[in-house]
């Protein structure tokens, strides 16, 4: 076989393996979803979302974990995503190189790793034990804690990553280092900063652990932060173990609206990014 | 008016050396620099202060294990809440096993699903496809544990551990290997679940890094006649070594720590697993499976401690990784 | 896009739309934390009990450890646990204990052949099954309390909890009682070094391992058993008789407990006299402080739980627990005059 040849053959192997890779995960991917959607579809019903968590036996719905989610969710996304863009663009852009930078990015590395109960119960000695009460503050933090290490570390490999043709121009323009970071480089690496989000709204929207420390759980509709609030994931983990029969499907459909809403939220999150581009 | 020089700023580039501005600009508000340059600043130190403090918490909290049982509780795989004996050594193998596998088994695939999508998929459904695989981060891991549970380790026993029981002689090397209880719940499933679970993170980063190279370097490698695999190999994965390695801590990261996918399907023996299909623990699955029911103070302690330990693996395999890394580079 | 005056305005819009979210709606006005065992009758109890009074009494399970640890740490009005607290450990935290509702342990088997309620053992050899010691299906000791079933040639494979509980706690604590040698060299608690067998999470798993693995046996809270349709084992009690594991065998083994003499009514219904009483049942416990910081939460806890007595029997019930008998719920009533006050005097007596 002359060197044309191998060449060639190497070359469509490898294309093989990578459409192979993505076959397994897809393949994986439908399986699960399969039986999310095959236990969890069918409780789906107006109830679910107009109400609150039942005891066994009695009719209700979600309503009171996805609002207590959403609140929690939304609040731990906004603080984890400031704080991390703007941790990851120091890491990038001023300190990353000296040695508190190295110290900085190393020890994100290992927040990332941390199992979330133990980050729960660090929130929980801070916000919770101290005012002798949980609440969906603290619930909210928590879920920051965890979230944010990823919006970090993707926001440093992504900034990192722009060529400092980009830097050299905007300051050769007069413009100050801040402001080139952020209508330049910023909006240069927006598909990424946004991917880091998304990851990390993915990984918290999922959490149990922690929310059990922090923001306890309610069974009633709640709706102040600083009072205990329910969750989906927490409403799924209790369901899902139990004995009977309503409780695990309404865990199942539970689970369903995660994934549903994970989905939802990153095609809205990429649309919104593309058209910004566009204009 | 002349910018100020700073150190910081001289990055691989002399012309940033001698920016000299023209004329002064709005965009150039010193106050709004320094603001700006702080609130970056206070953000990398609260996510240092949060660490900390979570160390300090855990350090505080398993203090009393670790006076109790020293250096041994690192050593020794007994785990007796009854009499009130603890060593870490069970749990702390099967987690640097999981997750070595899990990373083993994810990182090429991860590679592979970016590599694919990046170069050859067909531009439109390489979206969708892209979404479908983050898709898989966003399902809750409660939902993968039953998975794993109630599909996957029956699967597995039926149709790969059985048949391999019957086929190998126990006393071989293989039959050692391969020896565990036909029901699928073992460290490899275990660590197979986890390698589902950590593809999506690593595979959507990775895929924004290839992204981001420049249009010009990759005509330019084809330009010369190269395929695929070539450019690939020789040109776009050199220029996104460093995020390389980021997407390996982080799927690690999430390997290291994860918890309600793995306590499902890894038979919670607390010593150590003799094979690779034999019930193990990991750290996260012990601490999860325990914490809430444990009532007595050093039961606590040494959970909390056992915590501290995983930050300390953590440390150490990250920081060899990286020191391996560093000497590769040239 | 990222100028200084539009992060401000997102800024402002982010902190306006959560004080929007922040205002004050009506919180549950009772909150409890603790076992896992009993939050689905305390779900149904307080469902009924806000509508009926309008007062939310809020539980979550997050397990025993988490209820004695939350009510130490005084941030949950009271705690329960499946493991009811040592009178020492009750007198040194200033807490108060009182039972509410009872359950069962049922071991499940996985054999061919053996249906439901056909297999039975005795604690002994249960105790001998769990320790490893009896290997085998058709072992002797088995067979010699089994005549007439033809028992296979089958080995046996040990399911256990793998996360601490109640559960794990009392089929630890009835093994230990039957036979010294677990007594000794395993011992009773949510969380043991189990000899052999896997172990599985939570009665889900455990159940799940059983109906996966042949020849294999497990134990589970009674609902599951019911609700599964589990090959259940009957147990040898004390009178030497194999009761169903049936909610008013459960109810025998409490009814003939001795409360009353009970310090701070630390009491396992294990082994309990009866000829219906099932061997391996236990209570479930609540925890208050015997001194109130805040009379008016203590009365709305003692008041729930009357309630409860009063009104909660038949829902109970119908979610396969078994409710305490009429004595013993009078029994606790008085305690609750002469155990949890403020200032000196009850905060509660129940009419």
């Amino acid at each position: 076989m002359n060197r044309a040849t191998r060449r060639k053959a190497t070359n469509t192997i490898f294309v093989g393996l990578c459409a192979f890779a993505t076959l397994i995960a897809l393949g994986a991917l439908v399986l699960i979803l399969w039986s999310l959607v095959v236990n969890g579809i069918g409780g789906i019903d107006a109830h679910i979302f107009t109400m609150d968590q039942p005891a066994p036996g009695s009719p209700g719905g979600l309503r009171n974990g996805i609002v207590g989610s959403l609140m929690m969710c939304g609040m731990g996304m906004l603080i984890a995503v400031v704080v991390g863009i703007l941790a990851g663009t120091w890491l990038a852009e001023y300190g990353g190189q000296t040695p508190y930078g190295h110290a900085v990015r190393f020890l994100n590395d290992v927040l990332l790793s941390a199992p979330s109960i133990l980050v729960g119960l660090f929130v929980y000695e801070l916000l919770v034990k101290p005012f002798h009460g949980f609440s969906g503050y603290a619930g909210a933090v928590a879920l920051a804690l965890l979230a944010a290490p990823i919006v970090t570390r993707t926001t440093e490999d992504m900034l990192t990553l722009q060529p400092n043709t980009l830097r050299e121009a905007g300051m050769a323009l007069g413009a100050g280092r801040g402001f080139v970071i952020r209508s330049i480089i910023w909006k240069a690496a927006g598909a990424g900063l946004l991917t880091g989000a998304l990851l990390g709204f993915a990984r918290i929207s999922g959490e149990t652990a922690p929310l059990l420390f922090t923001s306890l759980g309610n069974q009633f509709f709640n709706a102040n932060l600083t009072q205990p609030m329910a969750s989906l994931p927490t409403t799924i983990f209790q369901f899902a173990l139990s004995a009977y029969d309503d409780w695990r499907r309404l865990a199942w459909v539970g689970a369903l609206l995660i994934a549903v809403a994970v989905l939802a939220v990153n095609t809205i999150g990429r649309f919104v990014a593309r058209e910004t581009h566009r204009s | 008016m002349v910018l100020p020089f700073r150190r910081e700023w001289a990055m691989d580039s002399a012309t940033i050396d001698n920016a000299v501005a023209i004329r002064p600009v709005r965009s150039q508000n010193p106050a709004a620099e320094t603001i700006f340059r702080g609130l970056c600043f206070f953000a990398a130190t609260l996510l240092l202060a949060a660490l900390a403090g979570v160390v300090v918490s855990l350090a505080i909290g398993g203090w009393p294990a670790f006076r109790q049982f020293g250096f041994g509780f690192l050593t020794s795989s007994e785990w007796n809440p009854v009499t009130e004996v603890y060593g870490a050594a069970g749990p702390i193998v099967g987690t640097i096993i999981t997750s070595i596998l899990a990373l083993g088994f994810a990182l090429p695939l991860a590679l592979g699903i970016s590599i694919f999508l990046v170069e050859f998929c067909p531009h439109r459904i390489s979206r969708p496809i892209a979404i479908a695989v983050e898709l898989l981060a966003g399902i809750p891991s409660i939902v993968y544990g039953m998975w794993g549970l109630f599909v996957l380790a029956p699967w597995f026993a039926t149709h790969i551990q059985m048949p391999i029981m019957m086929g190998t002689d126990p006393n071989s090397f293989w039959g050692k290997l391969f020896y565990g209880i036909p029901n699928g719940a073992n460290i490899f499933t275990a660590s197979l679940i986890l390698a589902i679970m950590i593809l999506p993170y690593m595979a959507a980063v990775f895929r924004e890094l290839l992204l981001t190279i420049p249009a010009q370097v990759r005509e330019a490698a084809y330009g010369l006649g190269s395929t695929s695999f070539e450019v690939m190999r020789q040109v776009m994965l050199p220029y996104v070594r460093r995020g390389t390695v980021g997407v390996i801590m982080l799927g690690l990261g999430r390997a290291l720590g994860e918890t309600m996918a793995v306590t499902f399907i890894i038979g919670n023996a607390h010593g150590f697993p003799h094979s690779l299909f034999d019930s193990g623990s990991t750290i996260a699955s012990t601490i999860a499976n325990e914490f809430a029911e444990a009532t007595s103070e050093m039961h606590t302690s040494a959970l909390v401690a056992l915590g501290l330990v995983l930050f300390l693996l953590t440390f150490a395999v990250l920081a060899t990784a990286r020191a391996l890394l560093a000497g590769q580079k040239n | 896009m990222f100028g200084d005056m539009h992060m401000f305005k997102t800024f402002v819009a982010a902190a306006g739309v959560a004080a929007l979210f922040a205002s004050a709606a009506p919180a549950a006005d009772i909150s409890g934390a603790g076992a896992t065992f009993p939050a689905p009758v305390y779900a149904k109890w307080a469902e009924m009990y806000k509508a009926s009074t309008g007062v939310g009494l809020n539980y979550q399970a997050i397990g025993s450890g988490g209820g004695i640890k939350q009510i130490k740490a005084k941030t949950v009005d009271f705690g329960a646990s499946d493991k009811p607290l040592k009178p020492e450990d009750l007198n040194a935290a200033g807490l108060f204990q009182f039972p509410t509702v009872v359950g069962g342990v049922v071991p499940v088997v996985n054999v061919p052949g053996i249906a439901a309620g056909q297999l039975k053992l005795s604690g002994p050899a249960l105790a001998a099954i769990f320790y490893g010691q009896i290997k085998t299906w058709n072992d002797p000791v088995i067979a010699q309390l089994n005549p007439g079933l033809k028992l296979p040639e089958m080995p046996i494979t040990v399911v256990h909890r793998s996360d601490g509980s109640g559960t794990s706690f009392l089929f630890t604590s009835y093994l230990s009682m039957k036979s010294k040698g677990w007594a000794d060299k395993v011992g009773a608690s949510d969380s043991v070094n189990w000899p052999v067998g896997l172990g599985g999470k939570g009665n889900d798993g455990v159940a799940a391992f059983v109906k996966q693995t042949q020849g294999s046996i497990g134990y589970v809270e009674y609902a599951y058993a019911k609700q599964n349709h589990a090959a259940f084992v009957l147990i040898q009690n004390k009178t030497g008789k194999f009761p169903q594991p049936e909610a008013q065998n459960f109810a025998a083994a409490a009814a003939g407990a001795r409360w009353a003499t009970a310090p701070g009514n630390y009491l396992l219904l294990l082994d309990q006299p009866g000829a219906n009483a099932w061997p391996i049942t236990g209570a479930t416990f609540i925890l208050v402080y015997k001194d109130q910081a805040n009379p008016e939460s203590g009365a709305q806890v003692l008041k729930f739980y009357d309630w409860a007595y009063k009104n909660g029997d038949a829902a109970a019930a119908s979610l396969d627990y078994v409710p305490l008998p009429l004595a013993v719920k009078n029994l606790i009533r008085k305690q609750w005059v002469a155990n949890v006050k403020a200032g000196g005097k009850p905060v509660y007596e129940a009419k």
